[in-house]
């Protein structure tokens, strides 16, 4: 049996990689992807605390999350095809229509 | 009790190796390669933790239908590499400090003030089985369930609408 807080830790490194990737990479495919990352690390935990407590509203919770970051990908990824069609480019730094 | 650590140690270093190889790799689509060996891991760890639905619910929607729909998208743009030159140039640091700030207050609670934490108890034998979690699931979170029902609609028609090109207006 692996103690409860070793799946914390992960969970919070795998976190913060993500983090990291949404803060240094230009990609929006790879910042989505990051996103992603950071979605699973969350579920990671939320696992990890339902066998802990022995608990199955932990794993519902992991089921909602994943119908909505479905959803959140299919629209996401829609936008970003949107605007590599009118843009040319799916780079975040040249998404700058709005600045002033 | 050593076995079950060992599978530990040797799944999260995958797990983190491939999340950096996400990071930092600089084509997108291996990116998504490493990102699905991310998701496989991790849905190991979750046969490790009593939760088989979950797991293969990880399987096959994370590594089977998102990522699949990422590389589609990235081949389908032909966009898999970008230059690396941006215009901020303090962004990178100030990623890097936040991040490390991140990690050193996460680190604080879990290791200057831990939780009492009790040891684990064995499972029940259908702990997390397909059966149990549709109980709970159309039991307790009916409403949830069918307000996902919903949202997974709207999703499809916002992708729909969104992707649908408008040529008469001569924008997009």
């Amino acid at each position: 049996m692996v103690p409860t807080q070793y799946y914390i830790i992960l969970s919070v490194v795998l976190f913060a990689l993500g983090a990291l990737g949404v803060l240094i990479r230009r990609n929006a495919i790879v910042i989505f992807m990051s996103i992603e990352l950071m979605l699973n690390s969350a579920n990671l935990a939320f696992v990890a605390f339902a066998r802990q407590y022995q608990s199955l509203d932990g794993q519902i919770f992991v089921f909602f999350v994943m119908a909505v970051a479905a959803a959140e990908v299919a629209v996401g990824l829609a936008l970003i095809v949107t605007i590599f069609h009118s843009k040319q480019s799916i780079n975040v730094d040249d998404i700058n229509s709005l600045k002033g | 009790m050593v076995p079950d650590i060992v599978l530990f140690v040797i799944l999260a270093v995958v797990a983190v190796a491939s999340a950096l190889g996400m990071l930092f790799s600089r084509n997108a689509v291996y990116s998504a390669l490493n990102l699905i060996v991310n998701f496989g891991a991790v849905a190991v760890f979750y046969l490790m933790l009593g939760a088989p639905f979950i797991a293969l619910a990880q399987v096959t929607v994370y590594a089977g239908a998102i990522m699949v729909l990422f590389l589609f998208v990235i081949m389908l743009m032909g966009a898999e590499r970008l230059r690396a030159a941006t215009s901020l140039p303090w962004q990178q640091p100030a990623a890097y400090i936040l991040v490390a700030t991140l990690l050193l207050e996460a680190a604080y609670v879990i290791f200057i003030r831990p939780a009492a934490i009790s040891s684990l108890q064995p499972l029940p034998p259908d702990f997390g089985s397909p059966s149990s979690v549709g109980l709970r699931l159309f039991d307790q979170y009916t409403l949830p369930f069918e307000i996902t029902s919903v949202l997974l609609l709207v999703a499809m028609i916002g992708a729909i609408v969104l992707s649908k090109r408008r040529r008469s207006r001569g924008r997009f």
